[in-house]
């Protein structure tokens, strides 16, 4: 186990040096704005001594890393500061918001994961058949397709020409489970069909590729059924990057989000920071992009620590 | 030049009908954004009726939420739309393939500096990041052109220098060192002929990418400002005609889409054909 450890240590160091240099950029982008973030709130009207008072307000006066610091030091302990639109305490605002886009998120991922391996896995069995070029051409059109047409269609077809679910979404803590499952169906579609694209072909490549190996003439010649095959001999050598592709669509997942929330209105935290970037909210937009970037970060640095752990030539070095 | 040109009509002749179609739409969309004061039967920004007029014979696809033209907006949209994106696209690749031939080339602390900047800006999502920067900066398009231009190079970067690396071992890159020429001599007459192939597929896929950010950015309201005929913007400023059952706000997304789908038909085809796969 001696070089996996060493390898698992090695990307959660990588990983934490990213989240630092992430935090980093993240306070340090403000610091870049032409001027100063007072005179870009106040206006260029506003007087010496309101700046001036703004920037006492907001800690301006100390030293960038000494803030930098507290900043973190705030984040740590759960206060990601006010906004500066409403005043109203950011991890208030974010809390409810985070679980809502986490469920949606979720439910898209429920749907989407197991959709995209069995395609991924009929298609390589069937090869070059009618099944398999069908599923290539919808999969590579659907992945060029951009979120908000497929969220529109969807609202045409199932929520104004059939009225069978809720074209805006709205959802508040008291909301029953099945009942939010219902509400979100429409924009948790449009996130699988988004994602599903891209973790079928991969699983299709990844199967594939290994058809060719030695071991599977080996087990064609001793005569396994082909769904044997596929699924005892090549899939446990796929499961790398099958995996890989799953954590970094789920990573997607996160970020794609924002515009489906958009699109249907959802009270997620997307439609939170996309507000307060059109109001220049800024501490709102760092706290919002804060979680997104490290939940990103998070599930990429998951993803290669399972594929390293899923990878049967490490597990079982000779 | 001639052989070549009988090679590309000869691979032209072999292509699947998913290319074809891909190249002729492709061009229609060029042609349709050379040629727009031509085609459109109204100005980009000219008021023509008022607000949310259905189709009828004066306006084939009515008009929008402020009274102009849908059809001829649709028709600027290509010019402006496509055009930003060509136009980011060129820029991130002018960034990430001089950036990925440098580091290639020189190896050493410039290639670890600039591959250790490019981990980290690759381990931001774009979206997320790029909606921080705008946030910043302000939104105009200047800005999104470089922030998205940035941001998008470094995938450019990514695979220039991985396929380059290849290249710079061989003996004719040697032979051309000894030979005493510069650096840029070896990056653009060396180099750059032999890696051209993955790249041009690698340009077909992020101008895809960039087309899709910008558009998804335009949507948000933080792209493309109005007046400015733009396809993701018109798609949310009439987006509330859906709920009264007309199509017309998806015109303008679906034109994105099958742009998109076209360029990944041709791309799947032309990878197929320079990677030798066939299977």
């Amino acid at each position: 186990m001696g070089p996996i450890l060493k390898m698992v240590a090695q990307r959660l160091a990588l990983g934490l040096l990213t989240l630092f240099v992430v935090s980093l950029i993240i306070f340090l982008s403000v610091e870049m704005l032409p001027g100063d973030i007072t005179e870009a709130i106040l206006g260029q009207g506003a007087t010496p001594e309101t700046v001036a008072a703004f920037r006492r307000e907001l800690g301006l006066d100390v030293p960038a890393h000494l803030r930098y610091l507290a900043w973190l030091g705030d984040i740590a302990q759960g206060d990601l500061g006010r906004s500066l639109a409403s005043k109203r305490d950011i991890a208030e605002l974010i809390g409810v918001r985070l679980n809502n886009t986490l469920f949606l998120a979720g439910l898209a991922a429920a749907i989407a994961v197991p959709l995209a391996v069995t395609l991924g896995l009929l298609a390589a069995l069937y090869r070059n058949s009618w099944f398999d070029r069908g599923i290539n051409l919808v999969t590579l059109s659907s992945i060029s397709f951009p979120e908000f047409f497929i969220a529109y269609a969807l609202i045409f077809l199932f929520a104004v020409t059939w009225d069978w679910f809720p074209s805006i979404v709205n959802v508040t803590p008291d909301t029953p489970f099945w009942e939010r499952v219902y509400r979100c169906i429409l924009p948790a579609v449009t996130l699988t069909l988004v994602t599903t694209a891209h973790m079928m072909r991969m699983t299709r490549a990844a199967i594939i590729n290994l058809m060719a190996s030695p071991y599977i003439e080996m087990a064609r010649l001793k005569g396994l059924s082909s769904s044997r095959i596929i699924v005892r001999h090549a899939l446990p050598n796929a499961l790398s990057p099958i995996i890989n592709v799953i954590a970094i669509n789920l990573a997607y997942l996160v970020v794609g989000v924002v515009l489906v929330e958009v699109v249907f209105v959802y009270p997620g935290l997307g439609q939170l920071m996309i507000d307060s970037v059109s109001k220049r909210d800024i501490p709102v937009v760092q706290a919002a992009c804060l979680i997104f970037a490290v939940t990103y970060i998070l599930l990429n640095l998951l993803a290669d620590i399972l594929s390293i752990l899923s990878n049967p030539r490490l597990l079982h070095p000779r | 030049m001639a052989t070549a040109a009988q090679n590309s009509l000869r691979l032209l002749g072999r292509s699947p009908w998913s290319a074809r179609f891909g190249m002729l739409i492709i061009l229609i969309y060029v042609v349709t954004a050379l040629g727009a004061p031509l085609i459109a039967p109204y100005g980009e920004t000219e008021i023509v009726g008022i607000e949310y007029e259905p189709w009828s014979e004066v306006y084939p696809l009515g008009t929008d939420n402020l009274g102009r033209d849908m059809l001829s907006r649709i028709i600027y949209g290509a010019r402006n739309t496509v055009g930003v994106a060509f136009a980011t696209t060129m820029l991130a690749f002018l960034i990430g393939s001089i950036a990925g031939l440098l580091a290639a080339t020189l190896r050493g602390w410039a290639d670890q500096l600039l591959s250790r900047i490019v981990d980290v800006m690759m381990a931001i999502p774009p979206l997320v990041f790029a909606l921080l920067i705008l946030t910043i900066v302000g939104t105009n398009l200047i800005n999104m052109i470089l922030v998205i231009a940035v941001l998008d190079s470094t995938r450019v970067f990514r695979l220039t220098r991985a396929v380059a690396m290849n290249v710079v071992v061989m003996d004719y890159v040697e032979a051309a060192r000894l030979r005493g020429e510069g650096l840029w001599w070896i990056m653009s007459r060396e180099i750059l002929p032999n890696i051209s192939a993955p790249l041009a597929a690698e340009f077909g896929l992020r101008f895809c990418f960039v087309f899709l950010t910008i558009s998804a950015l335009s949507f948000l309201g933080l792209g493309l400002q109005p007046p400015t005929a733009d396809w993701g913007s018109m798609v949310r400023d009439n987006a509330t005609l859906i709920s009264y059952g007309d199509i017309t706000p998806v015109i303008p997304a679906a034109a994105i889409a099958l742009l998109t789908v076209a360029i990944n038909f041709v791309v799947d085809w032309f990878l197929h054909e320079t990677s030798g796969l066939k299977e």
